[in-house]
């Protein structure tokens, strides 16, 4: 072997050896345990078991349902805030920016736990501030934890509270890559500001947002904390029950991990079809 | 004033009239979340809008820690973080080192690997990884098991590659010609110059630690080796907790982090948007 090759593996070895460990080798397990019924013991292969029931599950399409749904109008809402977070934060004009900046950025350092506990005790249905709020201006306070489309709604308000500045730092520093002396010359031939933003800044940030889109995606896809803490084990009724969630009560409170490994890579397919769907939207046209 | 001057002033205006609201939305969880912290249960229960802190804190403290052992958990937390931060920063940093700077076989392929892991869900190795660490290692409730399956982290081999490949390579060709051996050169020349990069990754990897939810409920459940985190979530959905004390819990949780964001927000956010630097 030749010595550069030799000294880079050595670098490499203990990054490659808890990567086999801990990603390889259970990438491949879930695989296997997927096709095993796990429910008697020792484990045995029975190659239908566990998709058998996959697809004729219907808590499996109301998880499915619910994540799609979370996922098709959280991720775009949230880009969208956040590129206009990102967007309104990077002006010239702004007076205070580290103090608007630290408003958008600081739910990024908030735990998952931390913010579940506040989001509840805020859409609480009698003592809530929100619905205090609502009254206070005459509308019908909400339900939100025993209406399943109120408590979807609660579980896309969190996520979007939490994540849309994570998502306006990626695409602010995207802003700041783009040269000022493109907007210079647009401006000496008078593009307004306006068609600036779509016809120079939108399509030089497409890669960034496209990345944001799939870290998004990916995030959403195994969705497991909010609606675990917040809409209380995703109550109610399983209205806001995801496939994160399905995965943990069956693996880890049913301990039927054969059928847990299929919802596992179910969602790994998932993941990976709408990334691929994104690149192909961001490819480059010829 | 001129018409040109004039009209700069009424976007001014305008982007702040647009940006306020929304900070404003933004912070409010926030400061419900001390609000709540410092007030009596029949406070928060309370039929009024109270909107301000009061002073009921300590009281909401001690509630917390009889009803679960919060001190022991942060101690856990701190510590779990702190080894797993400075054991990730090593791992990915000598990874990303191999990566920047040497041309060998299998290099493009390892790069695409990680790559391509990014977006793989951690759903798809959660259920191998707790059988192989509770069931076949017998490692639940251990130390171990927190610390070392999260170890695997792609954004940060990245971001580590990505400082290395920037260095001049004259430098370590000539520490190379000195007979300095690569671990030294690595140690020596290539870690300090890292060190701004290292240290906006370390707060990265720190927080995501400190904030890990799902790995360690699943791992650890007696006291000793149970997270914050575990341990405020455990009394969420009780009903004979105090709601003040988990409040307290979690102002705990965020309130350091929060302080060190606003002095380190240059790393944090070098640290965030490294991912999305090529």
């Amino acid at each position: 072997m030749p010595i550069r090759t030799r000294n880079a593996y050595t670098f490499l070895a203990p990054y490659l050896l808890v990567f086999a460990a801990f990603w390889v080798w259970p990438i491949i397990s879930s695989f296997l345990i997927s096709f095993q019924n796990t429910r008697i013991n020792p484990w045995k292969y029975s190659l239908s078991i566990n998709w058998g029931r996959l697809f004729s599950d219907p808590a499996f399409y109301n998880a499915l349902y619910n994540t799609l749904i979370i996922l098709v109008i959280q991720v775009p809402v949230m880009i969208a805030i956040a590129t206009v977070m990102a967007v309104l934060l990077n002006s010239p004009l702004l007076k205070a920016r580290s103090l608007f900046r630290f408003a958008f950025f600081a739910p990024v350092v908030v735990g998952e736990v931390a913010y579940a506990a506040v989001f509840r005790l805020m859409f609480s249905y009698d003592f809530g501030i929100i619905n205090k709020l609502i009254a206070a201006v005459g509308l019908t306070p909400v339900s939100w934890f025993d209406n399943a489309h109120a408590a979807m709604a609660l579980v896309i308000i969190a996520v979007t509270w939490r994540w849309a500045g994570y998502n306006a730092i990626i695409i602010l520093a995207g802003l700041q890559s783009i040269p000022e002396d493109v907007y210079e010359a647009a401006t000496l031939d008078r593009v307004s500001k306006v068609q600036q933003f779509f016809h120079i800044t939108l399509p030089l940030l497409k890669p960034i947002i496209l990345f944001c889109v799939i870290l998004s995606v990916i995030g959403t896809m195994q969705l497991f904390t909010e609606p675990f803490l917040i809409t209380n084990r995703g109550g109610p009724g399983g209205g806001t029950e995801t496939l994160g969630l399905l995965l943990y009560r069956q693996g880890f409170l049913s301990l039927n991990f054969g059928y847990a490994s299929a919802v596992a890579y179910t969602m790994a397919a998932l993941a990976v079809a709408i990334s691929l769907l994104n690149l192909w939207i961001g490819r480059d046209p010829k | 004033m001129t018409s040109k001057s004039q009209s700069l002033l009424w976007r001014k205006i305008a982007l702040h009239l647009a940006l306020t609201p929304l900070a404003i939305i933004w912070l409010f969880p926030l400061w419900m979340m001390m609000v709540f912290s410092t007030m009596p249960d029949f406070g928060i229960f309370s039929p009024e809008i109270i909107l301000w802190p009061s002073t009921n804190f300590l009281a909401n403290f001690a509630n917390l820690q009889a009803d679960t052992d919060f001190i022991g958990a942060m101690i856990t937390s701190v510590c779990v973080a702190t080894i797993y931060t400075v054991l990730s920063v090593l791992l990915t940093s000598m990874a990303g080192w191999a990566l920047a700077r040497y041309r060998f076989f299998g290099r493009s392929i390892i790069i695409a690997i990680i790559l391509g892991t990014i977006t793989l869900p951690f759903a798809v190795v959660v259920i191998p990884q707790f059988i192989m660490v509770a069931r076949e290692f017998r490692l639940a409730n251990t130390w171990v098991a927190l610390i070392v399956p999260p170890l695997f982290n792609s954004l940060g081999v990245l971001f580590m590659r990505q400082a290395f490949s920037m260095m001049p390579g004259e430098l370590f060709d000539a520490a190379r010609v000195e007979g300095v051996k690569e671990w030294q050169i690595f140690l020596r020349v290539a870690l300090p110059l890292a060190r701004p990069t290292m240290a906006a990754l370390a707060i990265i990897l720190f927080l995501q630690s400190w904030n890990n939810y799902l790995w360690p409920l699943l791992i650890s459940s007696k006291p000793g080796t149970m997270t914050a985190p575990v341990a405020l979530g455990t009394l969420i959905g009780l009903t004979k907790v105090s709601w003040g004390g988990i409040m307290a819990g979690a102002m705990l949780l965020t309130a350091p982090i929060l302080v060190v964001f606003v002095f380190l927000q240059r790393h944090f956010i070098a640290g965030i948007s490294a991912g999305a630097v090529k």
